[in-house]
């Protein structure tokens, strides 16, 4: 499956072919998710409506992990078995990531206004949301700062995977640091600690987060494509001109 | 391994002569630290308190100042490509450049350190902690430094992207070698702090080398 998809024609196929259907599944994943939160899920007793924060905080703190891994893992395969489309699918997810991060930290400092009663804590998952968004503007910085696409991608490859390495040990070392953001409550080994009525429009609303994803994951790598056929095609026009 | 020493006294050596960076590293150093008193005031019991912070993002910062020469300079006058054509691991290169690194930026700021804990009102027993954190955590920013600095080689504006690279991986050397001062200050067991530090050097030593290593590879190879 994969090696048939490293033939970037065969790839942009079918994204073309998958991407109407994606693109519909998100609207309606985001409404029925949007209109669950915000209609239907019960007010919490002790934080009222605000509680419906929740259903853009949550997903989007897990899509900034899982584009971090998303990336970190593409990037291995990029370095490892040059599969041509992995530093093509790395890149694309990279600004999608930051993009969820800095959701994810926007909406947590609007909760937190009213649940703590301060916008910022230097607490420990605020902090380490905080320094993978410092890791995503890194990586990013560093694709803009190479002018090669080859030697920009190997480089950001090694970059994402350093940091990979890393992650955990900032995760780590922060939790230690200072604590007062409550410990996950849904990626339990014992079952969530949410009630159902609530956790359903929460799951839903990460499906559509996720599947918003892989949508624009796909048109980006698209995007991305074309772009480097565009740019391989003018230089080969400018090299038959000279 | 003579190749190893033979890298290290030349790196060394171009460090300490005339024009190297081991004074101006150093000065860059003190007068950052000098800076917060008159920019907080000089009461006593603030500064001691701030004393761990200041000088240990002194130390990161006069790290990342040094860090886009490490191979800079010798892509520009082409040793580079020679030391990573020749026989020895790129790795091995890389690990010889870091240690030069340190020997000629992490110790001498360990070694002035002291005097600046007193500067800034530490007492006696967070002087010695800070002297150990600094001993451990060092040689870690010189490791995941040469990455950043193996990944911005030859390219625009490396010193500025290095920090945005490599900053954010700083993050738990920081909080270990930092917090372990503040502990002591307050008569905590110090134990696991050190050890923390000393488990991140020993992941940083692999990562660092081969990281920097691919990195260097693939600028010049």
């Amino acid at each position: 499956m994969l090696t048939r998809l490293a033939n970037p024609t065969r790839f942009l196929r079918l994204a073309d072919r998958l991407l109407p259907w994606l693109g519909g599944l998100t609207v309606l994943a985001f409404i029925a998710g949007t209109v669950w939160g915000l209609g239907y899920a019960p007010a919490d007793y002790q934080q009222g409506d605000t509680v419906r924060i929740m259903f853009v905080h949550v997903p989007a703190a897990w899509l900034a992990m899982f584009g971090y891994s998303f990336m970190a893992i593409a990037s291995f395969v990029g370095l490892v078995w040059k599969h041509p489309l992995a530093d093509v699918a790395a890149k694309a997810a990279a600004p999608l990531g930051a993009g969820f991060c800095l959701v994810a930290l926007v909406t947590g400092s609007l909760w937190g206004q009213p649940m703590w009663g301060t916008w910022w804590v230097w607490d420990a998952r605020l902090t380490s949301m905080l320094v993978l968004f410092f890791l995503y503007v890194g990586y990013i910085a560093l694709w803009s700062a190479i002018d090669e696409p080859e030697r920009a991608s190997k480089a950001a490859a090694i970059l994402a995977l350093v940091g990979a390495v890393n992650v955990p040990i900032v995760k780590f070392s922060v939790d230690w640091w200072s604590t007062l953001h409550q410990p996950s409550s849904v990626m339990r080994l014992d079952g969530p600690t949410i009630d159902p009525s609530i956790l359903w429009p929460l799951l839903v609303n990460a499906i559509a987060f996720q599947l918003y994803f892989v949508t624009v994951l796909l048109w980006r790598m698209k995007a991305e494509l074309i772009g480097r056929r565009v740019r391989a095609l003018t230089l080969g026009l400018a090299a038959r001109e000279a | 391994m003579s190749a190893f020493l033979a890298l290290l006294r030349r790196d060394l050596r171009l460090a300490f002569a005339q024009g190297g960076s081991v004074g101006l590293v150093i000065g860059f150093f003190v007068i950052a630290a000098t800076l917060f008193p008159l920019a907080s005031g000089p009461e006593r019991a603030e500064l001691a308190r701030v004393a761990p912070a200041v000088i240990w993002i002194g130390a990161l910062l006069a790290t990342l100042l040094s860090l886009d020469r490490l191979f800079q300079a010798d892509l520009e006058d082409g040793s580079l490509d020679l030391l990573l054509v020749g026989g020895t691991p790129s790795s091995v290169v890389v690990l010889a450049k870091c240690l030069a690194h340190w020997l000629s930026t992490g110790l001498p700021l360990v070694l002035v350190s002291p005097l600046l804990g007193l500067l800034l009102g530490l007492d006696p027993v967070g002087i010695v902690m800070l002297v150990k954190t600094l001993l451990l955590g060092t040689p870690t920013l010189s490791l995941i430094g040469a990455v950043g600095a193996g990944l911005t080689v030859g390219v625009r504006r490396a010193g500025i992207l290095i920090a945005v690279l490599i900053l954010p991986l700083y993050v738990p050397v920081l909080i270990f070698g930092a917090g372990a001062v503040d502990l002591a200050a307050l008569g905590l067991d110090t134990g696991p702090s050190l050890a923390l530090l000393g488990a991140v050097l020993l992941v940083s030593l692999p990562v660092g080398t081969l990281g920097a290593a691919a990195a260097l590879r693939l600028a010049v190879l």
